[in-house]
Parts: structure tokens; sequence; C-alpha cells
């Protein structure tokens, strides 16, 4: 990813205009009042939206995601009884199921999406906004923010949620079936991820300074 | 609101990544200033490649509907279930809001996104004036519900999971379910390579 830049760099316009990401219309930069949120004129998309988290905000978020997560991965999501025995299953234990039951292809989709790309979004985060806090940027800023970018839709721990709530009511069918607290920290997890998504991480880039190397 | 100033004519492009703003140079081998990604006046080839993704998606879809994605075997009775007749048994034995969303989720949303992603391709390559607005927030739309498709994925898995050791009950997932997990894969890429810009650009685009 952290591939040494080639070819032409253009020069930088001044820095006090916004470009709709999806129609291409240039607009002028405003400050926003608290709460408000600037749409393109053109195509309705969000511009930018007041700040309403600071970086110390984001950080005790994050922290608080990542706690929610070790929880969800621990606990087990749900109990199941049979014959008056009781079964617990994880989040690892469901992936190493469908690998062994030669389902390899989704094991390795629901890896990723429930597992690999959320740890590494919440580290990558965690990283860069500890230096943001002095308006630094971390080592390796510019790499981390990229793949924070490029990870970004391939995170699923919210529609996980929901499909564990969907398991629970079919087993309902054949067994009993208890919701165990790993489902709790996971629902707590879909909270934390929907605050988050209004925040657009890459004001990062205005917020901190480029330390000289 | 024609008179709006868009950035290609202005000579600006704007970084993806990062969003910085740029001046526009001659040539496709520029790269951001500021974080070193490649900048792009539009995604290179974004209808061709958008078309190839749905094409292949589609062709993915069908036998993620027509196979069973799971088998529950319950007392000796085996039952093969695909995405429609899981989602009917769920209707049938009690839960018909838990139906609903798993209909939307499996069957609605990438059907939706099928008929979305084609509409916006053909409009935008004959450049057409028509609706624009509206597209523009049914790409939106399309973009933000991608994922959800996942839901029925991620059932099977767990349910898979739920009986590992049952000893006179199984769950085992079948074939079905992995074509579905790549359409849904393949459709969200499909949507990320879509440029929605290209529905205001007119025919000055080809690319
Ligand atoms: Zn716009």
């Amino acid at each position: 990813m952290t591939m040494p830049p080639q070819g032409i760099k253009p020069a930088i316009a001044p820095p006090t205009l916004w470009i709709c990401e999806h129609c291409d219309t240039v607009y002028r930069r405003r400050k926003l009042a608290r709460g408000e949120v600037a749409r393109c004129a053109r195509c309705d998309a969000i511009l930018a939206r007041h700040h309403s988290l600071n970086v110390n905000g984001m950080l005790a978020l994050v922290i608080t995601a990542m706690i929610a997560f070790v929880q969800a991965n621990i606990w087990p999501i749900v109990t199941l009884g049979l014959n008056g025995q009781l079964i617990s299953a994880t989040l690892w234990g469901c992936i190493t199921m469908m690998w062994q039951e030669h389902s390899q292809v989704v094991a390795v989709i629901a890896a990723l999406t429930l597992f690999f790309f959320p740890i590494l979004k919440m580290s990558l985060l965690f990283w860069v906004l500890l230096f943001a806090r002095q308006r630094r940027r971390a080592p390796g800023f510019r790499a981390v923010m990229v793949l924070l970018y490029r990870i970004g839709p391939w995170t699923m721990s919210e529609v996980f949620v929901l499909g564990a709530l969907v398991a629970i009511v079919k087993a309902h069918m054949y067994f009993d079936v208890l919701p165990n607290p790993g489902i709790f920290a996971y629902g707590v997890l879909m909270l934390i991820i929907t605050a988050f998504s209004s925040i657009d991480v890459r004001r990062l880039w205005d917020l901190t300074e480029e330390t000289p190397a | 609101m024609t008179d709006l100033p868009r950035a290609s004519d202005l000579g600006l492009i704007g970084c993806h990544v990062c969003r910085l703003v740029c001046r526009d140079v001659k040539g496709d081998n520029a790269v951001c200033p500021r974080c070193g990604s490649v900048l792009h006046k539009r995604k290179s080839s974004s209808y061709t490649r958008t078309w190839a993704l749905l094409i292949a998606a589609f062709m993915f879809y069908v036998p993620a509907n027509v196979l069973p994605i799971m088998r529950t075997v319950s007392l000796g009775d085996v039952d093969d279930n695909t995405i429609l007749s899981g989602i009917i048994e769920l209707w049938v034995k009690g839960s018909p809001d838990l139906a609903i969303i798993v209909f939307t989720a499996s069957i609605m949303v990438p059907v939706l996104k099928f008929f979305a992603l084609s509409l916006l391709l053909i409009s935008s390559q004959r450049g057409s004036k028509w609706a624009q607005r509206q597209r523009s927030k049914l790409y939106r739309l399309v973009e933000f519900i991608g994922y959800w498709s996942m839901l029925d994925v991620f059932v099977v898995a767990l349910l898979t999971a739920l009986v590992q050791f049952g000893f006179f009950s199984q769950v085992e997932p079948l074939p079905g379910v992995v074509f579905f997990g790549l359409t849904v894969v393949i459709t969200m890429i499909a949507s990320m390579t879509f440029d929605p810009r290209l529905i205001w650009d007119g025919r000055d685009f080809d690319d």
C-alpha cells in the first residue's frame, strides 16, 4: 500500500474550496454552524458536516468500540439447548465451522469483513488519532489514511447483528436458543459504528500538520 | 442550477482519498501531492468495468437463488433450503417481520441493484439529462444498501456453527451460499467502479 508516489504532482489549489465527490461541482468553503450539514445544490450529496466530535471524542469512541469488539468476540453469541446439553457459539467458532464444512469462500468473507477488517480499521484509527491530539501526523500517516479509505466499505459488523437475530429465530424452530452477552456487545458495537459513520475521518488531513521528517 | 461551476471546467481536480483540491495537469499520471493516490478526473474505464462486473454478478446471482444454500437434517428429515424457501419457512413458522427483512436484504436489494446500476449505466452513456438529481440519489442508495445483502450469508454461517455438536440435528451450508456471497461482493465492487460524476457529464466524457 505504501507505493512511492510516481508521476506528476500537480499544484495545490487554494484550500478554500470543496468539490462535490458525486457531481464535481465546486463550492467555496464556509464555516458550518453546530449540527449543520452542507449539501450540494446540484446533486444533494453531503459536502461537509459540522464536526460535533473533536479528536479526543473520536479517540474515546474508537476505544469504546475496541472494548465492545473484544467482548463481542470472546463471549458466545448464542447458546443452544439440546437434550439438556448447552452449546455456545462464538464468532470464531462459526468461521472455523464454515471452513470445515467446505464453505471456505464464505468463511474467508466472514473472517475478513467481521474480524480482520474491523480490527484493522479500529487499530489504524487509534494510531492516527493518538497523534492527531497534538495536531501531529502519526508515523506512516499517509499509508494508514489511504488504507482506511480502502477498507471502509468492507467492515460489516452491523450486518452481522441483524444476521445473528435472524439466525436465533430460525434456530428456534428446531431448538431452544438463548441470546448470549456476545450479541449484546455486538449491539453496542452497532450503535458506536452508527455514531461514527457520520464522521469523515478524512478531515484529519486538515487537522494535522506535516511533521518534517 | 446549470451555472454552478464544475471542477473539470475550472481546471481543478479533487483527490477522492484525502479531498485535497489540486490544479489539473495534462496526462494521466498525476498523483495527489498530499496523500500520493493517483488522481483521476473520472474513474478509469468506468462504463466498461462496471458493465463487466454487473454481468459477472448476475451470472452468480442465478445459481445463488436456484441452488440450495443450507441443509437442515432433523430427526432423519433432510431439508434443503434455497434463499426463497428459507424466507417462506421463516414466514410460515411465525416470524413474518424477520421474513420481510431477509426478503428485502436477499432478494429485493440485489435485484434493485442490478436494475439501478443498469439504469445509471445506460442513461449516463447516452448523456441523458433526465432526472439527474434523482439518479444521483439512486446511486448513493445503491452504495449505502450494498452490503446489507450479506445478511443471509451470515445467517447460514451462524446456523451452521450453532449446531456443530448437534448429534441428531445438523445444519450444513450448500454451494448456493457461496454464489450468493460472491454476488454481494461483486455488486459492491461494481457500484464502487461506477463514477457518479458521469451522470452529470453529458456527452463530454466517454469513460
Ligand atoms: Zn454534487
